[in-house]
């Protein structure tokens, strides 16, 4: 059994190192594959996601946190190309979502 | 109307224009197949590889510039064309792949011949689908057309469980065939700020590639150029955007060009970059390409613009559109000193062709060959020393004449791209240049060359090695031949007379010339092997990680 230590990066979440992108997606099976793919593929690294369908279940809202670093604007322009992203927005790295998410990942 | 989603599929192809489709029936893709029998409009090809399929696909898009679509079953079949879809993503080329997969019930079982391609074809795909039901289908086929032939082009994967292609649907009406979504918007400021540019220029360098030659752009481009004065250079993908003797037109650039094309970029003050993506096979180390030059970059694909080098003025859209835009704009201009110059490199490096008038040598048979057709005939390539060699000597006209693997720059692309292109031109000479590395990988395409009757004249330059690795381990490293070297000679000869093939080899050819003339005007497939020696070279050549300016040889 593996003890899973629980402790809270202090790197993460920071407004110089990370910036937040909220995506609008279609809700499909293969959306998130599609959006993890390409950040794995051209090995910019994606450190938090969060996914939920919105309105009537034909679209999702994904937040991702991401490092920031010169590529981001080719990133976002990758992620646009992307059939099933309607829209990216950026945010910055201490946005709201990923610090009330913290108290299920971190105690 | 209640019909199955295979008939369904069939009609919608149909719909779409779609005459020919390669592929290969197997258990998952049964349902489709069955439908596809009852079509009086589709002409079926049975490959003996789905690469080969794929690619087949690939060499009718690359010549019409329309969306060709290929067939495969499940596991094995839908794993066999990721190759091709690879290749096609790489130099964007609009494949439709339709692959069986197991029955959705039976999706995540490890099912007999389940894999997964949906997953597997994420990261090589422009987009793709897995169809749930068979209602989706009105909506998917459509949209991958669309999705195929809009903007920059790129391949579809739609994979259908055999339950949704037996499925039936009752409908009321037919969807609207998908066609090219309309053309990405610019903005006549930066067309005025790039004008001007080109105006003050006093050495620029217009730089072509494949994004030309899928807007249908070459002659805007060529009286960009005349009007301009503008020396031009091509990518491996924009050759024949533009004549390739008109005295403006430098050739290709980068790893294998002239030792002038590079010399003279290095000087460039403003490269005008138009549907090119500064791939490393032109630019060489990217930090030193062009350095004295402010660039405009003009692509259809806005994330291409900056990806790789600082675009001063960046215009996403269609190349054809924006060229027009520009060109009331465009003062007329001499340029007397600047192309003067350009002469003087030109006559000092030109582009040397040892053995030119020698037809034993790669590129006197290549020249003979050309000799012998006309700017009607249509040349593709496999991939190593013969493409190099092709792509620098053969002399090229026309757009959509000229099929190769640039980007992913696959072995094995060449046989069945030809076979495609013929199926497409029928009334055109094909000719597949081909190594004998590279042939092997999809020989078996010579039994659907021939059981299609397919006008397609393959010249294999036969050096019985991996010629370009044998090249780069000669000078990169120190010579040590390894794996580079094949042991035994085939006779593919026989071999392809064994497929039902007429060969000839000009090594044994009392008369060579005549030979080779016979072979290229009889009608039909035909293999004219040439034996070359392992020891010839590409050049100049630009070493792997080095800049443009530092090529070895001439």
């Amino acid at each position: 059994m593996i003890e899973a230590t629980y402790e809270r990066p202090n790197t993460l979440l920071s407004r110089e190192r990370h910036t937040i992108l909220e995506l609008i997606v279609n809700n499909h099976p293969g959306v998130m594959s599609h959006i993890c793919g390409l950040f794995a593929r051209r090995a910019y690294n994606m450190n938090g996601i969060f996914c939920l369908p919105f309105g009537n279940g034909s679209r999702s809202r994904i937040w991702l946190l991401v490092d920031k670093d010169q590529r981001l604007e080719q990133m976002i322009k990758q992620m646009l190309k992307l059939e099933d992203v309607l829209r990216v927005q950026q945010h910055d790295g201490n946005h709201e979502v990923f610090v009330q998410l913290e108290r299920f990942f971190y105690f | 109307m209640k019909i199955t989603g295979a008939q369904l599929i069939i009609h919608l192809l149909e719909r779409q224009g779609i005459r020919t489709i390669a592929g290969i029936p197997g258990g998952a893709n049964l349902p489709l197949y069955d439908a596809l029998s009852q079509s009086d409009k589709i002409r079926h090809i049975l490959t003996r590889h789905e690469q080969g399929a794929a690619f087949i696909a690939q060499g009718m898009a690359r010549v019409s510039g329309r969306p060709a679509v290929c067939f495969a079953t499940s596991g094995p079949g839908a794993v066999n064309t990721l190759t091709a879809i690879a290749d096609a993503r790489m130099d964007s080329i609009p494949v439709i792949c339709i692959t069986g997969q197991v029955s959705g019930g039976m999706i995540g079982t490890d099912a007999f011949q389940e894999i997964d391609t949906y997953g597997m074809s994420i990261p090589i795909t422009k987009h793709n689908f897995l169809v749930r039901s068979v209602d989706e289908l009105l909506e998917v086929i459509p949209k991958a057309f669309c999705i195929a032939a809009s903007g920059r082009p790129g391949p579809v994967l739609i994979d259908i469980p055999r339950d949704v292609q037996s499925g039936f649907l009752e409908f009321e009406e037919w969807p609207e065939p998908g066609r090219p979504s309309s053309l990405p918007q610019f903005k006549m400021q930066d067309i005025k700020e790039a004008a001007k540019m080109i105006n003050n220029a006093r050495r620029p360098v217009l730089y072509l590639g494949g994004g030309i030659i899928h807007a249908e752009a070459g002659n805007t481009a060529l009286r960009l150029m005349e009007k301009a004065s503008l020396p031009a250079v091509a990518t491996l993908m924009g050759l024949g955007a533009v004549p390739s003797d008109h005295p403006l037109f430098m050739g290709m650039l980068g790893m294998h060009a002239a030792r002038y094309t590079n010399l003279a970029l290095e000087e460039c003050d403003l490269l005008i970059a138009v549907g090119v993506r500064f791939d490393d096979r032109a630019t060489g180390r990217v930090e030193r390409f062009c350095s004295k030059a402010a660039i405009i970059h003009i692509d259809i694909d806005p994330a291409e613009i900056g990806k790789l080098k600082l675009a001063h003025t960046g215009i996403a859209g269609d190349a054809g559109q924006v060229m027009e835009a520009l060109l009331p704009l465009i003062d007329s201009n001499l340029r007397r000193e600047w192309l003067g110059h350009i002469e003087e490199l030109k006559r000092h490096y030109p582009l040397q062709m040892p053995g030119k008038d020698d037809p034993s040598t790669p590129y006197g048979l290549i020249t003979q060959v050309a000799a012998f057709l006309d700017d009607n005939a249509v040349i593709t390539t496999d991939v190593g020393q013969h493409q190099m060699w092709t792509a620098q000597a053969y002399p090229l006209s026309r757009p959509r004449c000229w099929l190769t693997s640039g980007g992913l720059g696959t072995m094995g692309f060449g046989l069945p791209a030809a076979i495609g292109a013929a199926l497409a031109l029928p009334d055109r000479t094909v000719v597949c240049f081909s190594g004998d590395g590279s042939l092997m990988m999809n020989i078996q395409e010579l039994a659907t060359a021939v059981e299609e009757n397919i006008n397609v004249k393959i010249v294999l330059l036969d050096n019985n090695a991996l010629g370009l690795v044998r090249q780069q381990q000669d000078l990169f490293f120190d010579g040590r031949f390894f794996a580079s070297d094949y042991r035994y000679r085939p006779d593919f000869v026989r071999i392809a007379e064994g497929f039902g093939m007429r060969a000839v080899s000009l090594g044994s050819a009392v008369d060579p010339a005549a030979t080779l003339a016979d072979a290229l005007s009889t009608p039909g497939p035909y293999l004219i092997h040439a034996p070359i020696s392992a020891d010839e070279r590409v050049y100049p050549m630009v070493p792997p990680g080095g800049a443009n300016i530092d090529m070895i040889g001439d």
